[in-house]
């Protein structure tokens, strides 16, 4: 007991600290953290592509649709579980859960404050992109599994397009890396590699950031800008996202790898492209977005400045909460939306009580790096709503020509002058 | 910090990388034995992580798992496997076969019970600090040529590949 409480005194992640019920209990928090995140993304995504459609979107099931994600779920459990005849049962079975599984072992590394991991590699960065590989192997053991065309057409194109943009991610991650390494402070701060270690360590390489007082997006402006540039557009196709969602294109393949996919198998696939989507963000962010750092941490330094930023998570929650109460108010009055209108109350209701809670100093204090890392990544999260809303499918050779004759190119080359850039 | 590097941890993965080993020869399925080295290069990524060579674990995975056995199942995708089936799997050479095991046994033995005083079991060393630094050094200061060449190698097999896969350059 002692042990378990004596952790909350270190500054360690608990993988470091070996504290192993810690390390459980952040696990677990991670989990459903995600998951809930999943569940919120299914009903954000569905509206906000409505929106920029000029469609309502869900609006039946709860106030404004808020209860569709877990009437889909609840659809999923209930439906009928289909393995096609011919398909090779173990391999079928195994690829969801593959994809699953590789798709949240990459939160273990993922740093949400400076003692907010489940634990720190120093081979961190490398871990993450190795284990995101291996989604790969579950959608290829999907399509395979089937037994059927679509299903191994769309696994094909998934695995040569995941190989050919796993390249250029590398270049830009490298470059990051290589960021770390030269420690001039500023955006223009061309530092000398002098005594300075590189590291592969999320958590080290968002340090590095605080100590050259610079994001890596701005440092050798526009350097990093390019490397986040690749590593942005590469994450898209490495996660089969529109406008590069070739392996699930419709309209070609009908539903690509995971045609033959029904009920949980296939809510399994579901969860596990947005737990990767997420992952990858979180990369971009602790890579080129400092991570879990504010806004101007040394611009506008001092408590003052502090004080007054550990108020913006509240601060969010409650904008979040006016508005629920607003369309609550703006709703018609008439007896059929009595309960509709009761629950969107009690929803803004609930939203403004967290935000009271993340007043509380102590909380206001700890909630910081995480609200700041989340919000981040939630632009992320935006913006690759807003590309599927936005950019027409590529075709697969416009794919392929993208990847390997612009992509890799332009990351070897970004690479080449960060060094050089670096070293002078 | 106890070290990870338990006896229990070192049977279980060999024990894997072993068993999922001699899966890759038996099965009938080559999409299988694909799958079944992917469980091999993994086990072997997890002793590497053992011997605190986190870097050479992490490439290990980037590297085979997630590059040369999506290339090794994309091929075999292409390929009829049913044909494969029918074909023979092992070669009934018993005599080369026989001589190959007791060669590599013989080399086993010579490494056993030379190797005690060559490589001392109860020395530990935690090099964990400093082991991507340490391979950086090593490629890129210490055999800087022998790299160089081994890259230019490749190049020229990259190069080779697609002199002979197209027709018209």
């Amino acid at each position: 007991m002692n042990d378990f409480l004596n952790y909350l005194n270190s500054n360690l992640t608990p993988g470091q600290a070996g504290a192993y019920l810690w390390v459980v209990i952040y696990i677990l928090i991670i989990f459903a953290a995600v998951s809930a995140a999943v569940i919120a993304m299914n009903w954000l995504e569905r509206k906000i592509l409505a929106h920029m459609q000029v469609r309502l979107g869900p609006m039946r099931v709860g106030p404004h649709g808020l209860l569709q994600p877990f009437a889909d779920a609840l659809k999923l459990l209930l439906k009928e579980d289909i393995i096609p005849e011919g398909a090779d049962k173990l391999v079928f079975w195994m690829a969801p859960v593959v994809v699953v599984i590789t798709a949240f072992t990459t939160y273990i590394v993922i740093p949400f404050g400076p003692t907010h991991a489940v634990t720190d590699m120093n081979i961190g960065i490398l871990f993450m992109l190795g284990v995101a590989s291996l989604g790969t192997l579950g959608i290829i053991m999907a399509g395979w599994a089937s037994n059927s065309h679509y299903p191994l057409l769309g696994s094909l194109r998934s695995s040569a397009q995941m190989v050919s943009y796993e390249v250029a991610m590398g270049m830009a991650v490298v470059s990051a890396v290589l960021m770390t390494s030269l420690s001039g402070t500023g955006p223009y701060g061309i530092g000398s590699a002098s005594g300075a270690v590189g590291t592969l360590s999320m958590i080290e390489i968002v340090k590095a950031q605080a100590d050259q007082h610079v994001w890596f997006v701005f440092k050798f402006f526009p350097l990093g800008f390019a490397a986040f540039g690749i590593f942005a557009i590469a994450m898209v196709a490495e996660t089969n996202r529109a406008p590069f969602d070739l392996p699930e294109a419709e309209s070609e393949l009908t539903a690509g790898f995971h045609t033959e996919y029904s009920g949980f198998r296939w809510s399994l696939f579901f969860l596990a492209e947005y737990a990767a989507m997420i992952a990858v963000s979180a990369i971009a962010v602790a890579l080129w977005l400092g991570g879990w750092l504010r806004p101007f941490p040394h611009w506008l330094s001092g408590d003052a400045w502090d004080t007054a930023f550990s108020f913006f998570p509240a601060l969010t929650f409650f904008i979040l909460a006016g508005m629920t109460l607003r369309t609550t108010i703006r709703m018609p009055k008439h007896p059929y939306f009595k309960i509709q209108k009761t629950g969107l109350g009690v929803f803004g209701l609930a939203l403004g009580g967290i935000g009271l809670v993340l007043l509380v100093p102590p909380v206001r204090d700890r909630i910081q790096d995480i609200y700041w890392f989340s919000i981040k990544v939630a632009a992320f999260m935006y913006l690759y709503i807003w590309y599927r809303g936005t950019f027409p499918r590529y075709r697969f050779d416009q794919l392929m020509k993208l990847g390997w004759k612009f992509m890799i190119p332009a990351g070897i080359g970004v690479l080449i002058v960060t060094a050089l850039v670096g070293v002078l | 910090m106890n070290p990870v590097a338990t006896p229990f941890f070192f049977y279980a993965l060999s024990g894997v990388a072993v068993l999922s080993a001699i899966a890759v020869i038996m099965r009938r399925n080559p999409v299988h034995s694909a799958i079944a080295l992917i469980f091999t290069l993994l086990s072997l990524a997890g002793l590497y992580l053992m011997l605190y060579a986190p870097f050479v674990a992490g490439v290990q995975i980037i590297l085979y798992v997630g590059g040369i056995v999506v290339l090794f199942l994309f091929v075999i995708m292409l390929i009829n496997i049913d044909r494969m089936e029918r074909e023979y799997q092992f070669n009934k050479q018993w005599l080369v076969g026989l001589v190959a095991a007791a060669v590599l046994g013989a080399l086993f033995v010579a490494v056993y019970v030379k190797g005690q005083s060559i490589f001392p079991h109860n020395a530990v060393r935690f090099p964990e600090e400093l082991n991507t630094q340490q391979v950086g050094k090593m490629l890129y200061v210490d055999y800087l040529l022998p790299f160089e060449i081994a890259s230019l190698l490749l190049l020229v097999a990259i190069v080779g590949a697609v002199v002979m896969a197209k027709k018209r350059i």
